[in-house]
């Protein structure tokens, strides 16, 4: 076995990006393990971890390329397979020298000089998004600021700078946004319509866009604001702003505004604000006993004058092993087929989406009581460090703390696919809530993976003895790329039951872990 | 009514982004026009201070007010004048390129230069004597920007010398410059033998009288304008001046011939100045220090109003920081060696001539003078993509001085701090290489960039003077 190990200065590429390099090195012949990082703390930590030295002063702007090969062979196919992986970046953004094309733009400023942009999209990392953002500011373009771990004070600093040379910042940690029909970052494929959005989550905007999808009712535009934007430190700023450019928007009838639980002055402040427009503006605001977004959505749609449809659903296909072992179940009958909860009493919920999370918890503490998490919806719910408590736990892998120096869980599922191969075998794990979110910008086909990980889990269960309720919270729209039949068809194969609401998935989860249907509905 | 947003809602969206470019390729496949920002992190440690700075909210408008007066501003040769009496230059005062520096820590050509000027001066018998009156500290060192003059190379200015004197009417400056002796063993190189103090003794009697009534009688002359053709003759106009020089000497010539002097005198001066082909760079020098100084005291700029070398630091100052140097470790040069000398003789970056780049020429318009790479290294490619490379750190383009390769694009002018420490891309600079050992002379020619702590410090200052 060889180990090579080397530090690149001069070159920065996005995680994202070496991610796949660093597949495409490890499949090459004769590699057995290679990462291929800038060298951030997390990427040193992970390249430490796997028995590579990294030699001090290595900075965070350098490339570290670690690669494991049977022999000296390996390595150089590694690096080989390296290079044009790297070669085949660069060429977007080529620099050819005499009479070609100049040099690509080194800032997002000469990026929307160059393009005459009217809108920029920030991705970078947390830590130097703030200049990027000003900087299209202050060439008067709105901006969708992707990245997360941006300080509240700059958030602030960045709205007010906004307003005054009137244009939005939809951010930060803003993963959703549709303007005029364009989607940006992760976004749902819907169809135009009347309804104006205003999204202070990212996911939340994507659950609600995939239920007007389901209903038929198409969207004008989904203005992101960012998470925090109903707090009380930000106060609503981008919303306000958001809700004065829809209402002026011909292209929308109504608005409705979706957001994360809201500091209720704020809600209040706004919805003042929101009378006076002249549009109809409703409310998807998640919080204690406020509706979730489904029973939001559907009021929305009644006062609308538009039908509330039955949400789609997909029931677990079950597993022939199995039926085999306990021939007497149901096929169709979710409780049935999943089998009881044996000795595992407690939910968990492993979330990409952090709205979908809060969501969740809120449906399910009337139930649970207190549900332990890294978003908790109270300060003594919190989670330690390791993320684990033999209660009711539900985790956002979105969440800053878990995406500092790493991709997005919609990116990098690696965290989340860890931690449900180990429920699997936690036999506290009584029933396991997922999400999954379709859309631009997501994986390819997440259903396969996820339904391997789902397969795995259950298989680790049942060797421990028990069997183990999967169910999904499945965000798509008909229009998405990965196509929701089929990505619920691959979930349902795994033995997983699958729901477009993911209220309704909550409460599928709930009936499950206790063995009663709180849905009260039947299907 | 306006429409919110600047009417964003309204239109088909036009994309920029900066990041990861699974969105940029996601935008794409929905047909939308995109232009992917080719970004990298900013020079270690300044993301904070970039934050502050980039959301002051004078930045825009000073670095526009900035760039409008750089280059707005004119630049007419208008006299030439003794030191002492142009720029009030009192005996026992010598100015000197850069930033400002001891005598210990002078490098070898300043020290040079140092030494055959108390030699011009007759301060001094010896260069050991000149030397050890020196290091004594008998002699106040003076930035020659201190006296919004420049120089090139060691840069010394003594009282007796003269220099050239070029006026901005636009913004009332003036800016001076001493006079070119040539190439090879001359006094800015570092160089003090007697052959040396010999030119320098018969330019203040000769040459520089001559030219005073040349342009008393000719001027003003519109050195400005001068840059602009020259660029269109292949000069980049601090490494290259033949095209320059030779339109100088066609303006000064039909006066300096019928000048008050033996006629042996008038032609030598022709002779030295026609064969001189960096004539014409102590007046491009002093025209950029115009269009600079423009520039300076805008507060919450960020633009450069300086880059200048002492052979031992290399120095900037900016537009927002008033008088303030930010300084670091000059570099050494990378180019061609004259003769047999090497990479070893070549002393740090040294002179304030990178005021041609502060101006947006020299290095920033090299591809304007392709063949310049037979000077400095490198080849033709290099020189375009040099230019090009310079629109990513610079707050707009000249309106006067154009690239014909280039569609006759304004040559990068402005440089911001800001964009310097989000790109870590540095100013190109194009130089002269003084050898590093007192009295060598000129060794070669290349490439250098300044130290990225200039950029860091001054960014720091900016960020502390910043306005939320």
């Amino acid at each position: 076995m060889t180990d090579h190990l080397e530090v690149r200065s001069g070159a920065y590429y996005d995680s994202v990006s070496l991610m796949q390099v660093s597949r495409q090195v490890a499949s090459a012949s004769g590699v057995e393990a290679a990462q291929v990082a800038m060298a951030t703390e997390l990427n040193l930590e992970v390249i430490g971890g796997m028995g590579f030295v990294v030699p001090d002063g290595v900075q965070p702007n350098e490339l570290v390329v670690a690669i494991r090969a049977t022999d000296d062979e390996g390595v150089a196919n590694g690096l080989s397979a390296l290079d044009s992986a790297l070669a085949a970046l660069k060429s977007a953004g080529s620099r050819s020298g005499g009479f070609g094309d100049a040099p690509a733009p080194r800032t997002l400023g000469r990026a929307i000089a160059a393009g005459e942009a009217n809108l920029a999209l920030v991705s970078v990392p947390g830590q130097y998004a703030t200049i990027e953002a000003f900087d299209a500011i202050n060439r008067g373009v709105s901006v969708m600021l992707f990245s997360d771990n941006v300080s509240v004070e700059d958030e602030v600093r960045l709205k007010d700078a906004a307003a005054a040379s009137d244009v939005l910042v939809m951010g930060p940690d803003c993963g959703t946004a549709v303007v005029a029909g364009v989607a940006l970052g992760f976004a749902n494929v819907v169809e135009r319509g009347p309804v104006g959005i205003v999204a202070a989550s990212g996911t939340g905007g994507q659950q609600v866009m995939a239920l007007l999808d389901a209903a038929g009712v198409g969207v004008s535009h989904c203005l992101g604001v960012g998470g925090r934007d109903l707090s009380a430190a930000v106060g609503g700023r981008s919303t306000r702003q958001a809700l004065a450019a829809l209402a002026a928007d011909s292209a929308t009838e109504s608005i409705l505004v979706v957001s994360k639980p809201p500091a209720l002055e704020v809600l209040a402040d706004l919805e003042g604000y929101a009378a006076g427009l002249g549009k109809p503006v409703h409310w998807a605001t998640l919080g204690a006993g406020r509706p979730d977004l489904t029973a939001a959505v559907e009021a929305f749609l009644s006062a609308t004058g538009l039908a509330v449809p039955t949400w789609p659903s997909w029931q677990p296909i079950p597993n022939p092993a199995s039926l085999k072992d306990r021939g007497d179940q149901e096929p169709h009958d979710p409780s049935g087929s999943v089998g009881s909860a044996g000795e595992g009493r407690y939910l968990r919920g492993l979330f990409c989406g952090g709205t979908l999370a809060d969501e969740a918890m809120l449906v399910a503490s009337g139930e649970l009581g207190g549900i332990r998490s890294n978003i908790p919806l109270a300060p003594e719910l919190a989670l330690d460090g390791d993320l684990r408590a033999d209660d009711h736990v539900v985790i956002d892998f979105g969440d800053d703390g878990l995406t500092r120096g790493r991709a997005h869980p919609m990116i990098d599922p690696t965290l989340r696919l860890e931690r449900i191969a180990a429920e699997g075998n936690d036999p506290h794990c009584g029933v396991l809530l997922l999400d999954l979110v379709l859309g631009h910008g997501a994986h390819p086909d997440p259903g396969p993976e996820l339904a391997d990980a789902i397969r795995g889990a259950r298989e680790a269960a049942r060797s421990g003895g028990r069997e183990l309720p999967v169910v999904v919270s499945l965000t798509g729209a008909q229009g998405d790329p990965q196509g929701v039949s089929a990505t619920a068809a691959t979930l349902t194969a795994a033995g997983a039951s699958v729901h477009l609401s993911n209220a309704e998935a909550t409460r599928a989860a709930l009936s499950l872990l206790s063995g009663t249907d709180h849905t009260g509905e039947s299907r | 009514m306006t429409t919110p947003l600047r009417g964003l809602l309204g239109s088909d969206p036009v994309l920029a982004t900066a990041g990861a470019s699974m969105f940029a390729d996601a935008l794409r496949d929905q047909a939308v026009v995109v232009t992917e920002t080719d970004w990298q992190p900013p020079l270690e440690g300044t993301a904070g201070q970039l934050a502050s700075v980039m959301g002051d909210p004078r930045r825009t408008d000073a670095n526009a007010l900035a760039l409008q007066r750089m280059t707005a501003a004119g630049a007419d040769f208008v006299d030439v004048r003794p030191a002492r009496e142009a720029l009030g230059l009192e005996r026992g005062t010598f100015l000197h390129a850069g930033p400002p520096i001891e005598w210990d820590r002078a490098s070898g050509p300043l020290k040079g230069a140092l030494i055959g000027a108390m030699l011009f001066e007759g301060m001094a018998e010896t260069p050991e004597a000149a030397e050890v009156a020196l290091a004594r500290g008998d002699v106040q060192l003076e930035p020659c920007h201190h006296r919004d003059a420049v120089g090139p190379m060691a840069g010394v200015i003594s009282p007796s010398m003269w220099v050239y004197e070029l006026r901005d009417e636009v913004h009332d400056h003036t800016s001076w410059c001493s006079l070119n002796e040539g190439l090879g063993k001359v006094l800015r190189y570092g160089a003090y033998g007697p052959e040396v103090i010999e030119r320098l003794h018969w330019m203040n009697s000769v040459l520089g009288p001559l030219l005073q009534q040349a342009i008393r009688a000719a001027g003003p002359i519109d050195v400005k304008s001068i840059i602009a053709q020259m660029l269109q003759m292949g000069d980049e106009g601090h490494n290259r001046n033949r095209a320059g020089s030779l339109m100088l000497l066609r303006e000064l010539l039909p006066s300096l011939i019928v000048a008050d002097g033996t006629s042996a005198d008038i032609a030598e001066a022709v002779r030295f100045s026609g064969a001189n082909e960096h004539f014409f760079l102590n007046l491009g020098m002093p025209a950029c220090k115009l269009s600079t100084l423009a520039a300076e005291g805008i507060p919450g700029s960020t633009v450069v109003t300086t880059m200048a070398r002492n052979g031992t630091d290399f120095g900037i100052r900016t537009a927002g920081t008033g008088a303030q140097w930010f300084t670091g470790p000059a570099n050494t040069p990378e180019g061609l060696f004259l003769g047999s000398y090497g990479p070893d003789d070549a002393n740090p970056d040294i002179g304030d001539s990178a005021i041609t780049e502060t101006a947006g020429i020299g290095g920033f318009a090299m591809a304007a003078a392709p063949a310049i790479v037979k000077f400095v290294g490198g080849d033709v490619p290099l020189a375009l993509r040099a230019t090009r490379t310079m629109y990513e750190i610079t707050v707009g383009e000249h309106t006067a001085y154009q690239v014909p390769i280039l569609e006759f694009r304004g040559t990068p002018t402005g440089i911001d701090v800001a964009a310097v420490a989000r790109t870590g891309i540095l100013p190109q600079i194009n130089t002269g290489m003084a050898g590093r050992v007192a009295g060598t002379g000129q060794v070669g020619a290349g490439l250098v960039t300044p130290p990225a702590e200039c950029f860091t410090q001054a960014i720091a200052a900016l960020a502390a003077n910043a306005r939320a």
